[in-house]
């Protein structure tokens, strides 16, 4: 043996490692190596017949030669294994473009999450949620509220009657969610500060009215309170609702029964290029009645007008959304129809709030 | 409430321009519904005469006319057939936009002819549907001048909402007043001439009520004129009606429509000889008819206020004159009616009559008390004026109703309940400038209200009034003021857990709708009995007469209408109410959904499969446990109502409260209500849940997780084919509650297991809590297990 014989078997050894075609012909390589049988192993084996001197200097060689070939291994081995995994990789390839398992996508009716938003801000400035039958008293619904029944104001309404009872009376179906600011007057004492969202009814169809739609109501009640209040509360939710910072607004003189003084406020939009924008605009667009709640009213809920006066309004649910989202026609509120619930309704997740915003 | 700009003008002297007056009045509570520059839109028409005219040389119905318009001549093409040399008319010159058609006019060649602009038709203006003939202006129109200023066009119309308290601005004048004392002119007096008069009247009035209707109307005044010619009404009268869309047609009547619209003063007039004997105010008899005015036959009855000669109605108080006793062209002698009428009444019976006229519109609202006196004597002075003749002495019935009232404002009320801070002087002003006879005395203002503010009743009314004047731009804005910075749920627990379910449902894929609160009674029949109680006594249709008894018949129909469009795959749900009785508790919020179709239609890579009860199931139970619903103590049970499948349904209980149902929809509603299967449904009685007050801490128990390993053993147990799995699955848990964490069912079969014999498999997890179980100890729960399944439900474990 001599450090040539070493040299060659290295060389000739890394050669083939360097040419392996696979893992397993690596391997047999190896074993061919240094297995048991293995040529180097023999050539460690058959050191002990060199001489004293060149023992160690062959040693060394071949434990060097061992060394690099385990390398030559090691690094082959990592170069076949990635070879390895790329074929089969390649092999699993799939069509990523096709579709994904189907999932029923949920919606919330737009008049739900107008509700929502409604109440997100109202809560913000101290309102409660209040709630009223929709089948009223004939009381409750207009006397009350200061219509008798003589009143111009209960032709207007087109009310929805129930069948007359024994003693006369009609039940009627509410025509506004007033009816719950007496039921609220007489149940609670003052402060009151309520919002009434829900339906109501009038015996009138077409293009701009269903026989049902929705109202909020609000109310509030205590020693102080005046039209100044009344303004900014009402200037302060139109301008979250809407999400127009600067929105301009008026209110101007009007009539209602139940309200003393009373008013309509307008809120200002352009109606340029055909379309409506709500803003800043040439225009005017009514969008809620209120005023100061009537004497009378107060006086029918047993409460003293000399120590308690407040505001009322109320303003239609499906016209403010129609104005916010863009919705055309009122009708289509109640058709069920599944492609316009998925249009215009929104996601589950999607649950208004003052903090992200209405 | 229409008018003109220039009507305005003759009771309120003003430097405002109409643009300025239009602002003003809508902030003044006036609001103003639209506003229509005629001056400008009928600036570029003029007079012209028409010089020649030849037969068009190509065509036998059109003429080519030469026009003169001042120095200059034009050519056109027109096809009018009144259209003749030497007739006046109105010229649309090139650019000019054509009021009725909105086109604007260009020069053009007609069958090769030059037409350099056109003579126009009335409905060319947009002042009637007249389109047969070309406008013919008088001879005395000055050719070239602008024809809207010479025909008395060139006005500013502005129509007003009028809400029901202002009856006083039912009038040009009223609304005059108001523009005054809001500081945009000066209100002109009031001329009311005093009228010469010789002989009494042959028709006198009468008042015939009984006791206690005396208000129907009580009080009248009347005045004969005699030896008068109706003809027609001069130019300035007639155009101020034309110009708010009233027809002129005779003097006479054109005298009351003015009085009407001028001053708020309804009028009417009997020709004295279709009238016999005198004129009484009573109530219609039974049986009595009248042909209005307007040519109508109107059946009268108890109640209602009529006019009546010897022979019967002439006119129906407050509404509309009589047909035969009205004035024409021939009437000699007229007697004139001012009277007063109950304003409840007049609006009754209008309403009961269907009639909405200019007379009703005024009475129904209240009019001034004092305008019969003032009334009386300008028309009749007008009367003289145009119709010649000679006046009676005037016949009165009843008398002027006592109309002064007093009404104090406190001035600090202004700022209390109104937020404007504003001076008792200028307080004082603004009332007195509406009419008030207002004394400033201390912090109180002592008020006499006017006899056309019938609307004023309370100290609120004169806040109001002092605001509106003042405008309501002035009041400052507010914040509200909060107690609370950070505030309380708007929400009750009861009300907060009803939204609760309503995402939940929509999380879980269903489309929420709103539906309607009623449908027709038939469909309504098949989701149990409403009471008749509850059958809307005016429907708008006959298939929306019934107060809803479930949300489910509206989400069917719904489903039908969706299928009906092409849609397979439907999943719908509402929130809302169904009514079982007339009363407030009645009335409960419920949830309502359904399910129809498949799942995964057409996917390529999920399993498509039909709706079943399990999906429904699955949302009753979702609904529920958003609903704050105690889920561990639901018990499934088969007592279902019957539009469920009698088989295929069942009720989610707590106790012997149904919170929910669910199941396959029957079969035989189906085609009944015209839909196509498989449809799941599933109504969820949130309000039934047992409220608790409010979220916190305890509703969540104080977990302890345990260290130690968990077990899982699975049993096949094989039971009786009616065995319901629910009874099994209890039978285990019931072994140990502690060591048994979850219970869960893997497989129901029936296929060789035994005929009437299923086999249910069950995986159970066992869970210690002190320290790692045993085999023994495993052994001693699984033979526990089994003597529980087989004593509870005979089941046997399969071998």
């Amino acid at each position: 043996m001599t450090s040539k014989n070493i040299d060659n078997l290295r060389d000739s050894l890394l050669s083939k490692i360097e040419s392996a075609a696979d893992l397993n012909s690596l391997d047999d390589i190896r074993v061919s190596a240094l297995g048991k049988q293995g040529s180097l192993t023999a050539l460690l084996k058959g050191l002990g017949k060199a001489s004293a001197e060149e023992r160690k200097p062959l040693g060394q060689a071949i434990n060097e030669a061992k060394v690099k070939i385990n390398n030559a291994i090691a690094i082959r081995k990592e170069f076949l294994d990635a070879q390895a995994l790329d074929l089969r990789l390649a092999s699993e390839t799939v069509d990523v473009t096709l579709p994904v398992r189907p999932e029923q996508e949920g919606k919330i009716h737009p008049i739900s999450q107008t509700i929502d938003e409604m109440v997100a801000i109202f809560c913000e400035m101290g309102f409660e949620v209040a709630e009223g039958p929709h089948i009223e008293t004939d009381f409750n619904n207009f006397t009350a509220l200061n219509i008798p029944p003589e009143h111009p104001a209960r032709q207007e309404h087109d009310t929805f009657y129930l069948p007359k009872k024994e003693d006369g009376s009609r039940l009627v179906l509410r025509t506004h969610t007033s009816p719950v600011q007496i039921r609220t007057m007489l149940s609670k004492k003052p402060p009151i500060r309520i919002i009434v969202p829900g339906r109501t009814f009038r015996a009138d169809y077409d293009a701009t009215h269903s026989p049902m739609f929705h109202q909020i109501e609000g109310l509030v009640i205590d020693q102080s309170t005046h039209m100044g209040h009344l303004k900014g509360c009402l200037i302060e939710f139109c301008r979250t609702f809407f999400g127009v910072s600067n929105l301009p607004s008026r209110f101007r003189p009007s009539y209602f029964p139940f309200t003393e003084p009373s008013a309509e406020m307008d809120i200002g939009c352009s109606r340029k290029g055909g379309g409506l924008t709500i803003g800043a605009g040439e225009d005017w667009l009514e969008i809620l009645g209120c005023g100061m709640v009537h004497p009378k009213v107060l006086a029918a809920c047993g409460i003293d007008s000399n120590l308690y006066q407040g505001f009322a309004f109320g303003l239609g649910i499906e016209r403010a959304a129609m104005l916010k989202y863009g919705i055309p026609d009122l009708r289509t509120f109640f058709d069920s129809d599944l492609r316009w619930l998925q249009h215009y309704g929104f996601l589950s997740h999607d649950i208004p709030s003052v903090a992200r915003g209405v | 409430m229409k008018f003109t700009f220039s009507w305005l003008k003759e009771y309120l002297e003003t430097e405002a321009s109409a643009i300025e007056i239009a602002d003003r009045l809508s902030m003044l509570g006036l609001e103003v519904e639209s506003i229509d520059n005629a001056a400008e839109k009928f600036a570029p028409f003029l007079i012209c005469e028409v010089i020649k005219v030849v037969g068009h040389p190509n065509a036998d119905r059109l003429k080519l006319c030469i026009l003169e318009i001042g120095k200059d001549q034009v050519q056109v093409v027109c096809g009018a057939p009144n259209v003749r040399e030497g007739m006046k008319g109105v010229f649309a010159p090139i650019g000019s936009t054509i009021p009725g058609s909105n086109i604007v006019l260009k020069s053009s060649k007609i069958r090769g002819e030059v037409s350099n602009g056109m003579i126009c038709s009335e409905f060319e203006m947009g002042l009637s549907d007249d389109h047969d003939g070309i406008i013919e202006l008088s001879e005395s129109a000055p050719v070239g001048d602008s024809w809207a200023k010479w025909a008395g066009f060139d006005d500013v119309i502005i129509e007003i909402a009028l809400t029901p308290n202002r009856g006083d601005c039912a009038s040009v004048r009223g609304i005059a007043r108001d523009l005054a004392a809001a500081g945009l002119g000066k209100l002109r007096p009031l001329e009311i001439p005093k009228v010469e008069c010789g002989f009494d009247s042959n028709v006198k009035w009468q008042i015939d009520f009984p006791k206690d209707c005396k208000n129907a109307c009580p009080f009248v005044i009347g005045r004969m004129f005699r030896n008068i010619k109706n003809g027609e009404s001069p130019g300035w009268l007639k155009n101020r009606l034309k110009s708010i869309g009233l027809r002129p047609i005779s003097a006479l009547v054109d005298i009351t429509n003015w009085s009407t619209f001028a001053l708020g003063r309804p009028l009417h007039v009997f020709d004295v000889d279709k009238i016999s004997g005198n004129l009484t105010m009573r109530f219609a008899r039974q049986g009595e008819t009248l042909k209005a005015l307007d040519e109508k036959e109107y059946k009268l009855e108890d109640g209602m206020i009529i006019i009546a000669d010897d022979n019967g109605p002439q006119g129906i108080g407050g509404v509309m004159g009589g047909a035969d006793s009205g004035c024409s062209a021939e009437t000699k002698d007229v007697f004139l009616e001012v009277a007063l009428f109950d304003p409840v009444r007049v609006a009754e019976t209008g309403r009961k009559l269907g009639i909405l006229s200019d007379a009703r519109y005024r009475f129904e609202r209240g009019i001034d008390p004092t305008s019969l006196e003032w009334g009386t004597e300008i028309a009749s002075s007008m009367i003289l004026k145009l119709c010649g003749g000679e006046a009676s002495s005037l016949t009165v019935a009843g008398e002027e109703p006592k109309w002064k009232r007093q009404q104090e404002l406190r001035t600090s009320r202004v700022q209390s309940l109104g937020g404007i801070d504003l001076s008792a002087q200028k307080q004082e002003k603004i009332l007195s400038a509406l009419g008030f006879e207002a004394e400033l005395s201390g912090q109180e203002i002592k008020c006499k209200i006017p006899p056309w503010r019938p609307d004023i009743e309370g100290e609120a009314d004169l806040v109001e009034e002092v605001m509106r004047i003042q405008g309501y731009d002035d009041i400052p804005a507010l914040p509200l003021p909060n107690n609370a910075v950070v505030p309380a749920p708007a929400r009750s627990f009861e009300q907060q857990r009803i939204e609760n379910v309503r995402r939940v449902l929509a999380a879980r894929g269903l489309v929420e709708a709103v539906t309607y609160s009623f449908l027709d009674s038939e469909n309504a029949s098949h989701f149990g009995e409403s009471p008749d109680e509850l059958r809307i006594a005016n429907p708008i249709s006959a298939d929306l007469d019934m107060m809803r008894p479930s949300i489910l018949p509206n989400l069917i129909l719904a489903l039908s209408r969706n299928q009906a469009r092409g849609l397979e795959d439907v999943n719908l749900f509402e929130v809302g109410p169904r009514y079982t009785d007339d009363s407030p508790e009645g009335q409960t919020t419920v949830a309502g959904g359904l399910r129809s179709g498949n799942t995964n239609s057409s996917s390529w890579i999920a399993k498509t499969e039909p709706i079943d009860i399990f999906h429904v199931k699955a949302d009753v139970l979702a609904a529920l446990s958003a609903g704050e619903a105690p889920t561990d103590k639901l018990k499934v049970t088969r007592n279902i109502p019957e539009w469920y499948h009698p088989g295929r349904s069942g009720s989610i209980c707590l106790g012997s409260h149904v919170l929910g149902q669910f199941g396959e929809l029957h079969p035989r509603l189906l085609s009944v209500m015209g839909v196509e299967g498989p449809v799941a449904i599933f109504e969820v009685f949130i309000e039934r849940v047992p409220s608790k007050r409010s979220k916190s801490m305890k509703d969540k128990e104080l977990l302890t997780l345990s260290q130690f390993q968990p077990v899982n053993r699975n049993f096949a147990f094989l039971v009786d084919q009616n065995t319901d799995a629910e009874r099994v699955l209890r039978a285990v848990r019931l072994v140990d509650k502690e060591i048994i964490s979850n219970v869960e069912l893997f497989d129901v079969y029936s296929e060789d297991v035994g005929k009437g014999k299923k086999s249910i498999a069950v995986k159970v997890t066992l869970q210690p809590t002190e320290a790692t179980m045993t085999e023994k100890e495993i052994e001693m729960i699984s033979d526990k297990i089994l003597a529980s399944v087989a004593n509870q439900t005979g089941g046997i474990l399969r071998s």
